[in-house]
């Protein structure tokens, strides 16, 4: 289990990176934390030729808030956010999500930009961030684009990213007093993958609520208007509407034909219903 | 607990000091372990050493057409075509019927399981030797894989050897008048089965290889649990006389089984170094070790069992068949699981009837090993989960229907239907401390209750019995290479006073460098911090079959509290000459010989040999103060050590997920000789037992991949995943052994999957809800509840 051999560069400047990515024609691989990328270069199921260390970029790890919304730089780690040492502005959430990624020794090192450029289905942000509504700052040489994290992961281990980009931003908008979070997984074992993960933010007041439904095979289904979830309609009963056959007919339509994995999937939604109407 | 009328012939010498048998001592090695200073194969640094990187089958049957190897790395690459005169491992059964595989140690006309050795490549580093390894193209013809035992058991199933007419290594039938439970009223049959695992050790296995000319020696450094029996086999298919080898274990990451075979690696690099001149490594890495190595535990039972209306056994009914892998490895052979079923199948319980037929069934996929417990953790899955069907069926709660049947202390010595000698033992005093430690009636009365936030609570209990050490007299009915005999140990007094012991047996975990020495402790009286531990080197201690079958206590414990005998009795009569006393009126104690007038002190001793021979008389003992003593037990037919586990668990029917929420061991292993090194091999086994119960499995797609590739697939129990298990011990001596010892290794893996499923059956049993199947799985939980729902609708 050793890498095929490949060249390295650990660029100072995101200008660097991205010149080195343009140059690199899509032969290149970008590592930050490596807890992905490290064994699959082992495993050889990626061989690229050149591995872009982007590590030593400061601009990317730069957190703060900007216009009420929070603004994380690519490189920040699941620590830093579960230690508090970003700023918050989903009222505890987001610290409540890192905290259960994997191990502390995967949360040290991981980074939030590497795991939603990973678009592993089974990754908490995956999931978590699409609940919260957040969108993510893609750049290139020509410059930057921005999209809704649903948009941005496409299929299991797909994501928008063209060659020469790089996920520079995520943008996490301020949860509302009003709105109510709920997140639950299945993992077989402690810091293991999830096989079912669900996720609400449900906003009453507002009668409004979005639903995740994710480690699946494919990318996670992003309910942004669940009234369908609740009879039709979000209320302060939501949890007495919710409504798992309506769920269970999402997971069908995702191509999950086995019924106990599709229970599974519905029963962990529910938890985090109950969890956010607790 | 000590049975009256049982004959046992303990020696304490010490008066337990507080070093020898029975204390609690700190592990004398730990300290360089816990330390990181332990060398491991991997720590083994040679000059001129270049890495081994295998070209492995990318299918699991296929036959070779052509290996293709780039012209500019032609020199660095072997194949079967260049290992001339090397000859293929063979592991025999001398049982009735036995059907002989030969496994090249690198492949020659068939591939016949994923991972298998096709080509060696060498380079100065392992990533440059995995480089060359990929730029080899197999030409490969796909052939039928044979993944699933049962079907490979019918008539036209693809031929994993095609000259063998079918995929049977060998049927056994073992039967005592089954006909007369036949009328018994209560009769439940279930298909029962366990998964594929992986043993998953720590460290992986591991060969440094090398030649000394000027001893005309190749030397093998192995992760090895038995290294002369690894040296008699690549004697064998070396064809080299076997003191022209050495193999050294040093420090050793974990055996459980995983490292007592003769590895084709072993037998590659051996061949290798000798070929270029200079030393040879291979480390196996964990993706090798969970697709390519060897594997474990997958067995299939078809089982009836016969009781009467109270609950009382009256027989067993079993057709059980273990999938064996492709090729027979050396030197347990590839019947070893399944023939054993049929031999403890009916665990410590007295039934008047019993039929087993056995099947060891070749498939396309590694060879199966056995794994800390043997067949005993199927075995006791399969009839332990039975017996709650039993006490279903009877109404009677689980732990009666066990008390009930199991031997009880007054037959002891006993010999069960099987005829296996069950030494001494209260193993019903065992099952009642376990249902009382885990509160069996405060776990109903919560039940009563219904379900606390959405989960349901079980508890299950389990009981096994396991036989260790079992030798000479077990072992030769099954005719396989390795015959364990006497076990020998050579003690050596220091001039300064310190002892010096060699052992064949190894230690890969199991605290051997302290017990050793506490029992050389109590022996002669010397502090085990000078007593020093040579274990794992051809070269330096007494032949071995090693360290195997939970022997190494009893045989080595026993081997080297005869040898310190010997060598203090020579120091005794040597100290008497000193004391100018007659002989027979000195003792020696406490590390001195004492008469009447004086003592003298064993340093005294050891340097008056060593370094003043003009202080002794002219007629003294000329052997010396080093001696070499062999030992088995008064009966070789085993150690039965056994224990009572209890779990309590919390399911959630709707996710599946299985949490223990409290585990009581009962545990007898005889006198203990350190009860902390105990506790931690049962925490150990536990964790094991936990990994086949919840976690662990290698499932096959049908073209005989294997698919958990890397540990995120295949999981294994962590820290968090194992409770914190409460343990009770009973120490009934056994009265063949030295000082009453008993093989105890492997329990805490055996019990723990029946035990963890009969209380998940316990708690989904209102559901109409029965898993049969490890490991369980939260897809299996929530697939079985839902089938059970759905059978409720349309019944209702």
């Amino acid at each position: 289990m050793k890498p095929a051999p490949f060249s390295y560069e650990r660029p100072r400047d995101l200008n660097s990176a991205l010149s080195m990515l343009a140059a690199s024609n899509g032969s290149a691989k970008i590592i930050a934390g490596g807890q992905s990328l490290g064994p699959m270069l082992n495993l050889r199921l990626v061989q690229p030729e050149l591995i872009v260390d982007i590590s030593g970029l400061a601009e990317l790890k730069q957190a703060g808030l900007s216009g009420g919304e929070l603004v994380l730089g690519a490189l920040v780690t699941h620590a830093d956010i579960e230690d508090g040492r970003t700023a918050d502005v989903t009222r505890g959430a987001m610290r409540g999500v890192a905290a259960n990624i994997a191990y502390r020794a995967v949360r040290n090192r991981g980074t939030i930009g590497g795991s939603l450029s990973h678009a592993d289905p089974a990754a908490d942000w995956v999931s978590a961030l699409a609940a919260l509504g957040a969108r993510v700052t893609l750049r290139s040489l020509a410059g930057a684009r921005s999209m809704a994290i649903e948009a941005f992961v496409v299929g299991a281990l797909e994501s928008a990213l063209q060659t020469g980009e790089i996920v520079e931003a995520i943008h996490v908008p301020a949860r509302a007093v009003s709105a109510h979070w709920g997140y639950a997984k299945s993992c077989r074992k402690t810091g293991e993958f999830a096989h079912a993960i669900g996720a609400i933010l449900v906003d009453p007041a507002a009668a409004s609520a979005r639903v995740v439904i994710g480690a699946i095979d494919t990318a996670p289904i992003v309910v942004t208007d669940a009234a369908e979830l609740f009879g039709g309609r979000i209320a302060a009963d939501y949890k007495q509407r919710f409504d798992i056959r309506v769920a269970d007919t999402l997971l069908m339509k995702a191509g999950i034909d086995d019924v106990a994995q599709r229970h599974i999937h519905v029963s962990v939604l529910k938890r985090a219903v109950l969890e956010a109407a607790a | 607990m000590e049975n009256a009328g049982v004959r046992n012939e303990r020696e304490f010498p010490s008066g337990r000091s507080g070093q020898g048998v029975g204390a609690r001592l700190p592990r004398k090695e730990d300290d360089r372990l816990m330390r990181g200073r332990g060398q491991f194969v991997g720590d083994i640094r040679l000059a001129g050493l270049q890495d081994v990187a295998f070209v492995r089958s990318p299918l699991a049957h296929a036959r070779i057409r052509g290996i293709h190897v780039p012209e500019r790395h032609r020199g660095g690459v072997f194949t079967a075509a260049d290992l001339v005169g090397v000859k293929p491992i063979r592991a025999v059964s001398g049982l009735p019927g036995f059907k002989i595989s030969e496994q090249p140690v690198l492949a020659t006309g068939k591939v016949r399981q994923v991972g298998e050795l096709v080509a060696m490549c060498l380079a100065p580093t392992r990533a440059e030797a995995e480089d060359i390894a990929a730029s080899v193209t197999l030409d490969l013809e796909e052939l039928p894989a044979i993944t699933d035992m049962l079907k490979a058991r019918e008539p036209g199933s693809a031929l994993v050897h095609e000259h063998w007419g079918d995929n049977v290594f060998l049927e056994t039938n073992y039967e005592v008048d089954i006909s007369a439970a036949l009328d018994a009223p209560i009769q439940v049959t279930r298909e029962i089965s366990t998964a594929r695992q992986c043993m998953s050790p720590l460290e992986g296995r591991g060969v440094v290889a090398t030649f000394d000319p000027r001893l005309d020696q190749l030397t093998l450094h192995s992760a090895a649990q038995m290294p002369h029996i690894t040296r008699s086999g690549l004697a064998e298919c070396l064809g080299m006389e076997e003191g022209r080898i050495r193999v050294i274990s040093p420090d050793v990451g974990g055996g459980f089984g995983h490292k007592g075979i003769l590895l084709p690696e072993e037998v590659c690099l051996s061949w290798l170094t000798m070929r270029c001149g200079h030393p040879v490594r291979w480390t196996e890495d964990r993706r090798e070790h969970l697709v390519a190595s060897s594997n474990c535990r997958e067995h299939h039972y078809k089982i009836t069992v016969y009781a009467d209306s109270d609950g009382t056994l009256r027989g067993i009914d079993c057709e059980a068949t273990v999938d064996s892998g492709a090729y027979s490895s050396y030197p347990f052979s590839a019947c070893l699981e399944a023939a054993q079923v049929a031999s403890i199948l009916p665990g410590p319980y007295k039934m008047p009837a019993y039929r087993c037929r056995t099947f060891s069934v070749a498939t396309n996929k590694c060879p199966i090993l056995p794994y800390r417990g043997v067949a005993r953790t199927g075995v006791c899955f399969a009839l332990e989960l039975m017996l709650d069907l039993v006490a279903a069926e009877a109404g009677l709660e689980p732990g009666e229907v066990r008390l009930r049947n199991l031997v009880q202390p007054e037959q002891m010595p006993f010999d069960n239907i099987t005829r296996k000698h069950f030494d001494s033992g209260d193993y019903p005093e065992a099952m009642r401390r376990a249902l009382a430690a885990i509160d069996v009636e405060a776990i109903r009365a919560k039940q009563s209750q219904g379900e606390t936030g959405g989960r349901r609570i079980g508890v299950g209990v389990s009981i096994y019995c396991e036989q260790a050490a079992h030798g000479t007299s077990v072992y030769s009915g099954w005719g396989i290479p390795m015959v364990p005999g006497h076990e020998q140990a050579s003690a050596r007094l220091t001039p300064d006073g310190g002892l010096e012991l060699r052992v064949g047996v190894h230690s890969h975990g199991q605290g051997m460098e302290t017990t050793l020495a506490q029992v050389a402790h109590e022996m002669l009286g010397i502090d085990v911090a000078k007593i020093r531990i040579v274990l794992g080197d051809t070269a330096m201690t007494p032949y071995s079959t090693g360290t195997w079958g939970s022997r190494s206590m009893v045989m080595a414990g026993g081997a080297v509290a005869t040898a310190c005998r010997e060598l203090g009795e020579r120091a005794r009569r040597i100290g008497a000459k000193l004391l100018q006393h007659d002989p027979a009126s000195v003792v020696l104690q406490n590390g001195e010989v004492r008469g009447v007038n004086g003592s003298v002190s064993l340093k005294a001793i050891a340097h008056t040999w060593y370094r003043r021979p003009q202080d002794l008389p002219v007629d003294v003992d000329p052997g010396g103060l080093e001696v070499t003593q062999g030992y088995k037990p008064v009966r070789d037919s085993g150690t039965f050590s056994y224990a009572a586990h209890a779990a309590v668990v919390a399911v959630d029917p709707d996710v599946g997920e299985v949490e223990i929420l409290d585990y009581v061991i009962v545990e007898d292993g005889g006198v203990l000789v350190n009860p902390m090194v105990v506790d931690g091999q049962i925490y150990g086994g536990l964790a094991q037992g936990i990994g086949t119960a919840l976690y662990e499995e290698m499932p096959f797609d049908a073209s005989g991949q294997p698919l958990a590739t890397t540990l995120a697939d295949y999981l294994l129990p962590g820290a968090t995943e194992v409770p914190a298990a409460r343990l009770d011990h009973m120490e009934t001596p056994s009265p063949y052994t030295q000082f009453g010892v008993k093989g105890i290794g492997e329990g805490g893996a055996i019990a723990p999957p029946a035990a963890i499923a009969n209380a998940v059956n316990d708690a989904l049993r209102p559901l109409g809800v029965e898993l049969m199947q490890s490991p369980i799985t939260p897809h299996r939980v929530v697939a079985a509840v839902l089938a059970a729902r759905a059978a409720e609708r349309s019944a209702a």
